[in-house]
């Protein structure tokens, strides 16, 4: 965490976000089981699970601090540190290397001049790998942000980064 | 014939008038005459197996809820689809969400829950979108909520997404997930049906197992089984990909023929290509040589030729793939999904693919294939949950099988450093 992080004030809910979690838990017999949930809204409302995040969350699900990070750090869709406005998340998994996915990783890579891990300077896109995204049947796939993208080549990976430049 | 993907290529199958017109919301009718036991009569005599990969009897499972609880009883749909290889229920949640509100609703009558939870992959943000719209239209039609079809039973179904986690997809670790814990499975026993959510009874069943509820319904028990093979009654989604002219999501009768699903269904081989592996159920299941495949797909068949059907997600090798490095992506995937909770998968998962990695990169060593063998051995037994096994038996299987593709590496490793051995065999 760097110091403009530690000084900022804590992160708070807007008020769409507020009516929002009110719906998430009148869905479930008790607060606790709307954690993921809860983990998710927070996600899309600050783009990322910062510590200061991690602290409102436990506010609000009612649950120690160190109960949600354990929780946020257990599952891959939660961000800890920020990511680009883009996150292209290729599938590495058994369907897709078949496909050539690591081809596709090298392209990427050069293509956006990162490694996996890391955000162009401009802070348009990340680049992750994950595991099967259960659309083997049209490998080799990637993600970016909500939506899958299948039967990738690298002339498509060309058209979608011209597009989103 | 086609039962659950009958409506998939429906244009707007999605939406509750269409789904109607062809047939939608007519068996749940027909349940709501029936007696509860009178439908897990008739889910038992269609056989019908769980299709997320266990294959356990879908009608046996729900008669093992205990009949003097008084704790509220829970239905959770699994729709977490991690299995490397399986891509079918995401075809029913877009195409026919309906459907598995029908299969939901005809669960929940008969084993008397009115809260079902539908646990999603993280991923599939556009069929939980797809859902939560078909839920809210079953509502406003007075299907779903205080009352359903005006009948005094109310349900309520929830869409819970997960957050990215392959482990999830176990039923207990769904389960710990949905109560807004680490996704880390539990001991069985006790089983779900007695402790599940919450401590309370649950029924956990896979997407695809409740969207064949319906049908069920539709045609009798007796009538479903007999599409089937012997105990695997109906029918089923195979998802083909890999090294096939036409991948795809296929439903066929449970026991068709490996061999014709792959050569006719999926159009087979690419020209001048030689078929070398088929990994018949999702990664987890062991390997096949092209010498094993002409058998039939169903749980028993498969388990007698030394392997499983599992979610029917059948990977297609041929002879452009090389299987060692095939294998080191199967063992990273293994070693990053261990949850860490059993110290003879996490480490032997972790060992397996530092193995195997090295072994990619550098070549081979004599001892390796006996160490990788053991490493999973000692895990097979040791651990609270099924994937400690999934992650060993495809290493013993692809070692045991392929020799010829370890040795290889094991010649060109030995070559380039001859010393090195002696210190590998102490892992
Ligand atoms: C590591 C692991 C991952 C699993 N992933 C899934 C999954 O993604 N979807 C699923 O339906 N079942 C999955 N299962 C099987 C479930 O534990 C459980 O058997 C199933 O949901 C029960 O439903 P069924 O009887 O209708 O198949 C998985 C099991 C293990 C051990
Ligand atoms: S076998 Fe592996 S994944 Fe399963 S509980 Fe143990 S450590 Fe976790
Ligand atoms: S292996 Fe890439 S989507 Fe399944």
């Amino acid at each position: 965490m760097n110091n403009a992080e530690t000084t900022t004030s804590k992160p708070e809910f807007s008020a769409a976000a507020q009516e929002e979690l009110e719906t998430i838990f009148s869905r479930y017999p008790d607060r606790r089981s709307a954690m993921l949930m809860v983990l998710h809204l927070a996600q899309r409302e600050f783009g990322y699970i910062s510590p200061g995040v991690e602290e409102l969350v436990a506010e609000v699900m009612e649950r120690p601090v160190t109960e949600i990070h354990g929780v946020v750090t257990f599952y891959t869709m939660y961000n800890t540190k920020p990511v680009g406005k883009y996150h292209i998340q290729l599938c590495r998994n058994i369907s897709c290397w078949i496909k050539n996915a690591p081809g596709l990783l090298e392209y990427l890579k050069s293509r956006l001049g990162i490694d996996v891990g890391q955000t162009t300077s401009d802070g348009k896109f990340t680049l992750s790998e994950v595991e099967c995204l259960a659309h083997c049947e049209n490998a080799p796939t990637m993600q970016i942000n909500d939506d899958i993208i299948c039967d990738l080549t690298k002339e498509k990976i060309d058209r979608l980064i011209d597009e989103l430049k | 014939m086609k039962l659950v993907s009958k409506n998939f290529d429906v244009p707007d199958s999605h939406k509750l008038a269409v789904c109607e017109q062809n047939g939608g919301y007519t068996r749940i009718r027909k349940a709501l005459e029936m007696e509860p036991q009178t439908i897990i009569d008739e889910v038992i005599a269609a056989n019908l197996r769980g299709l997320g990969g266990a294959g356990f009897p879908a009608g046996r499972k729900w008669s093992f809820l205990p009949k003097d609880n008084p704790k509220p009883r829970y239905l959770v749909v699994n729709a977490d689809e991690g299995e490397p290889g399986t891509c079918k229920d995401k075809y029913i949640m877009t195409n026919d969400p309906h459907l598995l509100l029908e299969g939901i609703m005809i669960a929940s009558w008969a084993i008397n829950s009115h809260t079902c939870f539908i646990y999603i992959r993280g991923e599939y943000v556009k069929q939980a979108k797809i859902l939560e719209a078909a839920i809210a239209e079953a509502k406003a039609a007075g299907y779903l909520g205080d009352k359903m079809f005006g009948k005094d039973f109310p349900l309520e179904v929830v869409v819970h997404r997960g957050a990215g986690a392959y482990i999830c997809g176990e039923e207990t670790s769904l389960l710990n997930s949905l109560e807004g814990k680490r996704g880390w499975p539990r001991l069985k026993p006790p089983f779900p049906a007695v402790e599940g959510y919450l401590a309370c009874p649950t029924i956990v069943n896979n997407v695809e197992t409740i969207s064949y509820v319906p049908w069920v319904i539709e045609l009798g028990g007796e009538k479903f089984a007999s599409l089937g093979s012997e105990r695997n009654g109906g029918m089923r989604l195979y998802s083909v990909s890999g090294c096939v002219k036409k991948p795809g999501v296929y439903e066929l009768p449970l026991g068709t023929n490996l061999k014709d699903i792959i050569f006719e269904h999926a159009g087979g081989l690419f020209e001048g290509r030689r078929l070398k592996a088929v990994i018949p159920g999702g990664s987890s299941s062991p390997v096949l040589t092209p010498d094993e495949i002409d058998l039939p797909m169903d749980f028993d068949s498969l388990a007698a030729a030394g392997s499983m059907l599992g979610s029917a997600g059948i990977i297609v090798l041929d002879d452009t793939i090389n299987l060692v490095e095939a294998l080191a992506v199967l063992a990273r995937f293994y070693a990053h999904e261990s949850c860490g909770q059993c110290t003879p998968c996490r480490e032997g998962t972790g060992w397996m693919r530092k193995i195997l990695d090295r072994i990619v990169a550098e070549g081979g060593r004599s001892v390796d294939p006996a160490n990788l063998e053991r490493i999973a051995k000692n895990i097979i037994g040791n651990s609270i949950c099924p994937l400690g096994e999934a992650a060993s038996l495809p290493v013993i299987g692809f070692a045991a099988k392929f020799p010829e593709e370890f040795a290889e590496y094991v010649a060109r490793g030995e070559t380039a450093k001859p010393s090195t051995t002696a210190v590998a065999a102490v892992i």
